[in-house]
C-alpha cells in the first residue's frame, strides 16, 4: 500500500518503518512532492487519527492544526499561529508537522524554546520525550528517528503570563520569517528570549536572558543592552531573504520591544 | 479627429462610458472559464523542458537515450531538431528554440520531451544527460558595456548643450528586477491538422507574432499556422514573447499527436522575461525660480542574454528620462547591456517606470535645493499640449493635462488617515512587530508620463470586423484579452456606433482576421477599438443608406416613426465590415533622438501615505490617491480596475517584488521568495480620471493600462523618504535600507 | 490506486496518481479545472477547496489523502441555476479581470460568510490574506464582499 490510514497512533506505529513517511497537514510534504524534490513510496496519513488532535492542558496534540492554537492556544504561541502562512496553511498545517519539517523560520519553535517544552516521540519501542534544544539538531534536521512518531508538545504546567510573540516579514501577510521571536517574563523577573530565522535552530539568547533576569525593573539603558547582547548572539545568514546584519539588528529590537510588552 | 458623442450613446445599454458587466465574469466566477491551463484534446501528450543550471557553459553533448527509454516517452527534441530557423525574437531573432552550443542563461531550454502524462514527462526530462563545460558568465551589466556587449545605444541631443542653471542636483539611482507574475503560468497546446500544420492555442498578447516565428522556425507555409486567442491568467508583459510556443508545435508535428505543456511557477519565472534592473545617473539644472534647464541622464538596463525588447525598452527610458517636465537642454546617453543575466524585455511601463524613480527623486531633491514647495516646481515646468518633448522635440498634439493632474491631486482631499490600532494596518502586519506609537508617516508624490502605442515609426495596426449575426453584432478581432476587459469595451464601442445593445465579441484565429498587434503599451482600446469603431461607423452608414432609413436600432432600420426593416429581415443579409485602424504614423529618431517618434501619451500621479517603522525599516502603505489623464473613461469600472491593479504593481516594486540574481542565477524563483501584495499590503486607492477628450482615440479615448504603475513607486518611495530621512536611491526599499545606517 | 471519496455532493471513485495532490486529480482526472494551479506551494489561493468543512490549498493535500473525506470545489459553490452571493457580488462589482485567481477567491470568501456572515473590513482581509490576485488590486473584490458583509449587496 503506496498509502495507509490509521485511526490509532498504534496502527500507525505499526506503519511507520524506515523509508516510511508521515504526512499529517501536508503542507510541507507536497511543496516538496509538487517541485519533484522528493518522492515519497510509502506514506502514513495521520489525519483520521483522534488521539493526535487531543489536547489537553499544557499538552498538545502533533495534529492539532495552527487555526485552533490560533483561537485557543497561550498568548505568545496564538500571536505566533496567526503568522503561520495564509488561513488555507493555517487549518492544515499542524504544530507536529511544523516541528518535523523544522525549519529554521518555522514560527512555532521560538514558543516551544521560550518556555522550554518537550516534544514526545513515541514508536512501537516506547515513548521519549526530549526537551526542544535536544530535538532541533540542525536545518531541517530532528533527533526524530525514522520509526518514531511526534505524538505531541508537553508545555511546562504553568507559563508566565507575560509573554509575546512578533516576526519581521516584508509582506502584511503570508511570508516567512526574517526573524521571529518569543520573550517570556515571569512574576520572579526570569525573563526568557528565543528567536527564529536567526541560526538553524531556534536558539535561546543566555546571557540577554541573565543580563536582564537579574535586574528588577530595567531601566531604558538595560533594555539598550539587552538589546545589544541578542543582536550579538544570534549567529544569522546573509541569503536572498535578508542579510545578516540587519537580522542581528532586527533580532535585538524584536526581543528588546517583547520585553518592552512584557513589561507594562 | 473626435468622434461625436450623440445621445445614442447614453440611451444605449452598455454603450460607451457606462460599466456594464464583463461578459466573461460569471463563468470566470463559477470555475468554468476555459484558460490555456485547462485544454485538453483526445489523445493528447504532455510536454516538459530540459533546462540550463548554468549562466553560461558550452553544451558538449546532449544524450536524450535515457529519457526515450522511459516507458511512455513519445519524443525528445533538442537543437538539431528545429526544422527551420533555429532562433526566433520579437524584435531581433538571436535566441535559439533550443540551446544547441553554448547555453547563455540560468533556466535556459535545451530540449523538450513529450510523453503520455505530464509526471512522465518531467520525469524524463529529469533523464536527458546534457554536457556542460561551465564558462565564466558575464553578468554586470556596467562591465558589458565597457567590452561593447550591447543590444543598443542611445544618444539624444536636444538643445544648447551648454546652458547651465544656478541651481544643481546630482543623483544615483538603482531599480531591481521585477516579475509579471500573471497568475497563470505559460501553458498551451498544439494540435496537428493531419496535413503538415498545426494550431497553437497557448498563453499570448500577440498571436500574430506567435505566429510568424512559430512558420519561420518550423519552416512552414504561414497558411500552415494557426495561432488561436486563449484563456489567459494575465500577462503585464510577460507574454509577449514566445516561449513554449514553438516547442509544442514542433512536438505535435514530430509525434502527430495533440501535445500540452504548462509551466510551473518556477519555471515561469526562469521561462519569461522580466522588467529591466536599471542603473540610472543624473544631474538636474534649473534657474533660481525653478525652472528646469538642463537635464543629463545616463540610462543603462540589463537586457540579460538575448534580445526580446531591450532595445524598445532602453529607448522609452531615454525619450522619458524626463519626465512631464519642458526642458531645453536635454541629454540622455542609454546602454541595454547583453549579459548571462535573466533576458529582460516588456513589463507595464517599458522603461517608463525605471527612469521615473529617478527623475521624480531628482525633481523633489531640486525642489528642496531651491527650497521650493515640490509641487509647485512641478507644476512651474508641466509639459502640456503644444509643447516639445524635453528629449525628442516632438511637439505635443493631443491633450496632455499635466499641469490639471498636478493640480488636481493636490487638491484631492488627504484624509487625516487614522487607520486604526489594528495590527492589520500597521508595519508588520500580522508579525506584531509594530505598535502605533513606533511608526511614523510619510506622504509623497510623484508623475509619470508615457506613450500609448508602438513607436519609432513601426506600422502599428489593428484589424478588427463587425458583421451581423441573427442576434445583433460581432465584433471579431484577434487582440487579447488578458484580463483588462477590452471584451467588454470592444462591444461598448460597438454599441455606441451600431445603436444596437446586442453585440458580442469573439476572438478568432490568425488566419480568420489580420493582426492586432499586442495587447501591450495601453494599445488595444485606442488601436482595437479605433478599428471597431470605424467598422461598426462604417456598416451603421451602409445600412441606412441601403435601406434609406434615418435610425438603426434593436428593432431593425427605422426613417422616422416607421419600421422600415425589422431586424430578423436585416440580418439575412451577409452585413460585415472589416477595418484596419492605423494611428497617426511616427518616424524613426535621427542621430540625436529627435523625430516624431510617438503616437500619443498620457500623463498620470500620484500621492502615497505610508506608515513607516523606521527602527525595523518595515513599510504600511496606508493609501494611494491618483489622477489620471484617460482621455476619456470608455468603461469606468474598468479604468478603476486597471488604476488599482496598477498602483498595487508599483507598490510591489516600491517596497517588496525584486527577482533575486546572484551570479547569473535566480535566487527566489517561487512565490515563496518572490513576494506579491496580498490583500493586507494593499492600500486604500481614490482615483480621479482627467477626462479631456482629443485623443485619436476613439471617442477620444487614451490607454489606461500602463500610467498606473509608472509613478506609483516613485510616489511610495517618496513617501518612505518623508518618514524616514533616509536617501533610498534603489527600489525595492529593503528594511536595511532603512533600519540600518 | 482508487480513492473513493465525495465531490460537490457526488460520490466519486478515482483513480489516483500517487503522491500526486488533489488539485492535480481534480484538474485532470475530475474534469473539474475550476480549481487553478498557479504556485503549487500554497501561496497563492488559486486552488482553494473545502475538504471535510475546511478551507485549504488542494495543491498542498495529497490525493491519495481524501478517501472518505468530503470536497467542495469553486464548481460546487452556488448552483447551476444562481449564483452563490458572493459570485454575484463579485459579478456586479467588476471584481474579476484575468481571472485566474477568481475560483479561489470565490471559496475563500464563500467560506467566510458561512463562517461569519457580516465580517468587518479587517475579517475580509484576514479571511483572504491567502489569496494572491495581481490584476485588480483587491479594490473591487474588496468592495463586493463588504456590500454582502454589511447586506447592500443587490
Amino acid at each position: 500500500m503506496e498509502i495507509v490510514h490509521p485511526t490509532s497512533v498504534k496502527e500507525a506505529l505499526a506503519g511507520l518503518t524506515e523509508g516510511v513517511t508521515p504526512l499529517a497537514g501536508g503542507t510541507d510534504l507536497m511543496v516538496e512532492v509538487n517541485f519533484g524534490h522528493v518522492r515519497p513510496d510509502q506514506v502514513v496519513g495521520l489525519r483520521r487519527i483522534a488521539e493526535l488532535k487531543e489536547w489537553e492542558g499544557a499538552r498538545i496534540g502533533s495534529g492539532v492544526t495552527w487555526r485552533r492554537i490560533e483561537q485557543d492556544g497561550p498568548k505568545a504561541l496564538a500571536e505566533a499561529a496567526r503568522t503561520v502562512g495564509s488561513p488555507q496553511i493555517r487549518n492544515a498545517g499542524t504544530i507536529g508537522g511544523n516541528l518535523g519539517t523544522a525549519s529554521p523560520a518555522g514560527d512555532g519553535h521560538p514558543f516551544l524554546a521560550a518556555v522550554d517544552a518537550t516534544i514526545e516521540l513515541a514508536s512501537t519501542t516506547g515513548i521519549r520525550s526530549l526537551p526542544w534544544a535536544e530535538f532541533f539538531l540542525g536545518v531541517k534536521e530532528t533527533a526524530r528517528r525514522d520509526d518514531e512518531l511526534i505524538t505531541a508538545v508537553e508545555l511546562p504546567q504553568s507559563l508566565p503570563e507575560r509573554q509575546a510573540f512578533a516576526k519581521i516579514g516584508v509582506r502584511n501577510a503570508m511570508v516567512i520569517a526574517t526573524v521571529c521571536a518569543v520573550v517570556t517574563r515571569a512574576d520572579d523577573g526570569r525573563v526568557t528570549v528565543a528567536l527564529g530565522s536567526v541560526a538553524p535552530t531556534p536558539i535561546r539568547a543566555r546571557r540577554a536572558e541573565a543580563m536582564i533576569s537579574s535586574i528588577t525593573s530595567p531601566k531604558d539603558t538595560d533594555l539598550a543592552e539587552f538589546q545589544r547582547l541578542v543582536s550579538e548572539e544570534v549567529r544569522p545568514i546573509t541569503d536572498h531573504r535578508s542579510t545578516e546584519e540587519y537580522r542581528r539588528h532586527g533580532a535585538g529590537v524584536l526581543a528588546r520591544r517583547l520585553l518592552e510588552r512584557c513589561l507594562r | 479627429m473626435t468622434a461625436t458623442t450623440s445621445r445614442r450613446i447614453v440611451a444605449i445599454d452598455g454603450a460607451v462610458g457606462q460599466s456594464p458587466n464583463r461578459p466573461d465574469g460569471i463563468p470566470k466566477l463559477r470555475g468554468e472559464f476555459e484558460f490555456a491551463q485547462d485544454l485538453r484534446a483526445e489523445g493528447m501528450l504532455w510536454a516538459a523542458t530540459v533546462r540550463s543550471p548554468h549562466p553560461r557553459a558550452r553544451i558538449s553533448s546532449i544524450d536524450v537515450a535515457p529519457a526515450l527509454a522511459v516507458g511512455g516517452v513519445h519524443a525528445c527534441l533538442t537543437a538539431d531538431d528545429v526544422p527551420g530557423r533555429a532562433t526566433f525574437g520579437l524584435e531581433h531573432p538571436d535566441q535559439p528554440v533550443l540551446a544547441g552550443e553554448e547555453v547563455r542563461f540560468w533556466g535556459e531550454p535545451v530540449a523538450v520531451v513529450a510523453a503520455e502524462d505530464e509526471v512522465t514527462a518531467r520525469h524524463a526530462a529529469g533523464l536527458v544527460e546534457v554536457g556542460y563545460e561551465i564558462l565564466d558568465p558575464l553578468t554586470d551589466p556596467a562591465e558589458a558595456d565597457r567590452r561593447d556587449e550591447v543590444f543598443r545605444r542611445m544618444r539624444i541631443r536636444r538643445g544648447d548643450q551648454t546652458a547651465r542653471g544656478a541651481v544643481v542636483v546630482e543623483g544615483s539611482y538603482q531599480v531591481g528586477m521585477q516579475d509579471q507574475a500573471p497568475l497563470g503560468t505559460e501553458a498551451g497546446l498544439a494540435i496537428p491538422d493531419g496535413h503538415g500544420g498545426v494550431d497553437l492555442y497557448a498563453t499570448s498578447q500577440f498571436v500574430h507574432i506567435d505566429q510568424e516565428q512559430v512558420v519561420a522556425s518550423l519552416g512552414l507555409r504561414p497558411d500552415q499556422v494557426r495561432s488561436h486567442p486563449t484563456g489567459i491568467g494575465g500577462a503585464f508583459g510577460a507574454r509577449e514573447d514566445v516561449n513554449l510556443h514553438i516547442h509544442l508545435c514542433m512536438l505535435a508535428l514530430h509525434t502527430g499527436k495533440p501535445v500540452k505543456m504548462v509551466y510551473h511557477r518556477s519555471e515561469s519565472f526562469a521561462g519569461h522575461v522580466h522588467r529591466h534592473p536599471a542603473w540610472l545617473r543624473y544631474r538636474h539644472e534649473a534657474d533660481a525660480d525653478g525652472r528646469l534647464v538642463r537635464v543629463e541622464a545616463e540610462v543603462l538596463i540589463d537586457g540579460g542574454a538575448y534580445a526580446s525588447t531591450t532595445s524598445a525598452v532602453l529607448a522609452n527610458a531615454c525619450y522619458f528620462a524626463v519626465g512631464p517636465y519642458r526642458c531645453d537642454s536635454v541629454a540622455v546617453d542609454g546602454v541595454g547591456a547583453r549579459t548571462n543575466n535573466p533576458p529582460c524585455g516588456a513589463m507595464r511601463g517599458f522603461g517608463a517606470v525605471q527612469v521615473c524613480f529617478a527623475y521624480e527623486t531628482q525633481m523633489d531633491r531640486l525642489a528642496a535645493a531651491l527650497d521650493m514647495d515640490p509641487l509647485d516646481l512641478r507644476e512651474r515646468n508641466a509639459l502640456g499640449t503644444g509643447d516639445p518633448m524635453p528629449t525628442t522635440g516632438q511637439v505635443i498634439e493631443t491633450p496632455l493635462p499635466t499641469a490639471d493632474v498636478i493640480r488636481s491631486l493636490r487638491a484631492m482631499p488627504l484624509p487625516e488617515a487614522d487607520p486604526g490600532p489594528h495590527h492589520s494596518y500597521l508595519p508588520g502586519g500580522s508579525g506584531l512587530t509594530t505598535e502605533p506609537g513606533q511608526v511614523r508617516r510619510g506622504v509623497g508624490y510623484a508623475f509619470g508620463i508615457k506613450n500609448l502605442g508602438f513607436s519609432e515609426g513601426s506600422d502599428d495596426y489593428a484589424q478588427a470586423r463587425v458583421r451581423l449575426s441573427g442576434e445583433g453584432a460581432v465584433v471579431e478581432t484577434a487582440a487579447i484579452e488578458v484580463g483588462q476587459g477590452l471584451v467588454t469595451v470592444l462591444a461598448q464601442i460597438a454599441r455606441s456606433a451600431l445603436g444596437i445593445s446586442r453585440v458580442e465579441v469573439v476572438h478568432v484565429d490568425t488566419s480568420r482576421i489580420d493582426s492586432a498587434g499586442s495587447t501591450s503599451a495601453s494599445r488595444q482600446s485606442q488601436v482595437s477599438g479605433g478599428a471597431t469603431l470605424e467598422a461598426a461607423t462604417r456598416l451603421r452608414r451602409r445600412i441606412l443608406a441601403r435601406h434609406d432609413g434615418d435610425d438603426l436600432d434593436d428593432e431593425g432600420v427605422w426613417r422616422g416613426e416607421s419600421l422600415l426593416v425589422p431586424w430578423s429581415s436585416l440580418a439575412d443579409e451577409d452585413w460585415t465590415e472589416t477595418v484596419t485602424f492605423r494611428h497617426p504614423p511616427t518616424t524613426e529618431p535621427d542621430e540625436n533622438g529627435q523625430g516624431v517618434v510617438h503616437a500619443d501619451f498620457a500623463v498620470a500621479g500620484h500621492r502615497a501615505v505610508v506608515d513607516v517603522d523606521v527602527e525595523l525599516g518595515l513599510v504600511k502603505v496606508i493609501r494611494v490617491d491618483t489622477a489620471q489623464d484617460v482621455g476619456l473613461a470608455l468603461n469606468p469600472a474598468s479604468v478603476r480596475g486597471q488604476i488599482e491593479g496598477g498602483i498595487l504593481q508599483g507598490v510591489g516594486l516600491a517596497v517588496m517584488e525584486e527577482l533575486v540574481v546572484k551570479d547569473g542565477v535566480m535566487l527566489n524563483a517561487t512565490f515563496t521568495d518572490y513576494l506579491l501584495p496580498t490583500i493586507l499590503d494593499a492600500p486604500e486607492v481614490e482615483a480621479l480620471l482627467i477626462e479631456r477628450p482629443g485623443s485619436w482615440g476613439p471617442y477620444g479615448a487614451k490607454g489606461v493600462g500602463e500610467p498606473p504603475t509608472i509613478s506609483s513607486t516613485a510616489a511610495v518611495v517618496a513617501a518612505i523618504r518623508a518618514a524616514s530621512g533616509k536617501e533610498l536611491n534603489r527600489v525595492p526599499v529593503r528594511p536595511q535600507d532603512i533600519a540600518l545606517p | 490506486m482508487i480513492v473513493e471519496f465525495t465531490v460537490n455532493g457526488e460520490q466519486v471513485s478515482a483513480r489516483v496518481t500517487f503522491p500526486g495532490s488533489l488539485l492535480d486529480l481534480l484538474r485532470d482526472d475530475l474534469g473539474l479545472p475550476g480549481s487553478k494551479d498557479a504556485c503549487e506551494q500554497g501561496e497563492c489561493g488559486s486552488c482553494s477547496v473545502m475538504l471535510d468543512g475546511e478551507l485549504v490549498c488542494s495543491c498542498l493535500v495529497m490525493a491519495a489523502d481524501v478517501a472518505g473525506s468530503s470536497v467542495t470545489t469553486v464548481e460546487g459553490v452556488g448552483s447551476e441555476e444562481t449564483l452563490h452571493p458572493v459570485q454575484e457580488a463579485m459579478h456586479q462589482a467588476g471584481a474579476v479581470q484575468c481571472g485566474f485567481c477568481t475560483p479561489g477567491f470565490v471559496v475563500a470568501a464563500a467560506d467566510l460568510f458561512a463562517r461569519n456572515p457580516h465580517p468587518s473590513l479587517t475579517e475580509i482581509k484576514e479571511a483572504l490574506a491567502g489569496n494572491i490576485c495581481r490584476c485588480t488590486g483587491y479594490g473591487a473584490i474588496l468592495r463586493a464582499l463588504e456590500r454582502i458583509a454589511t447586506g447592500s449587496a443587490r
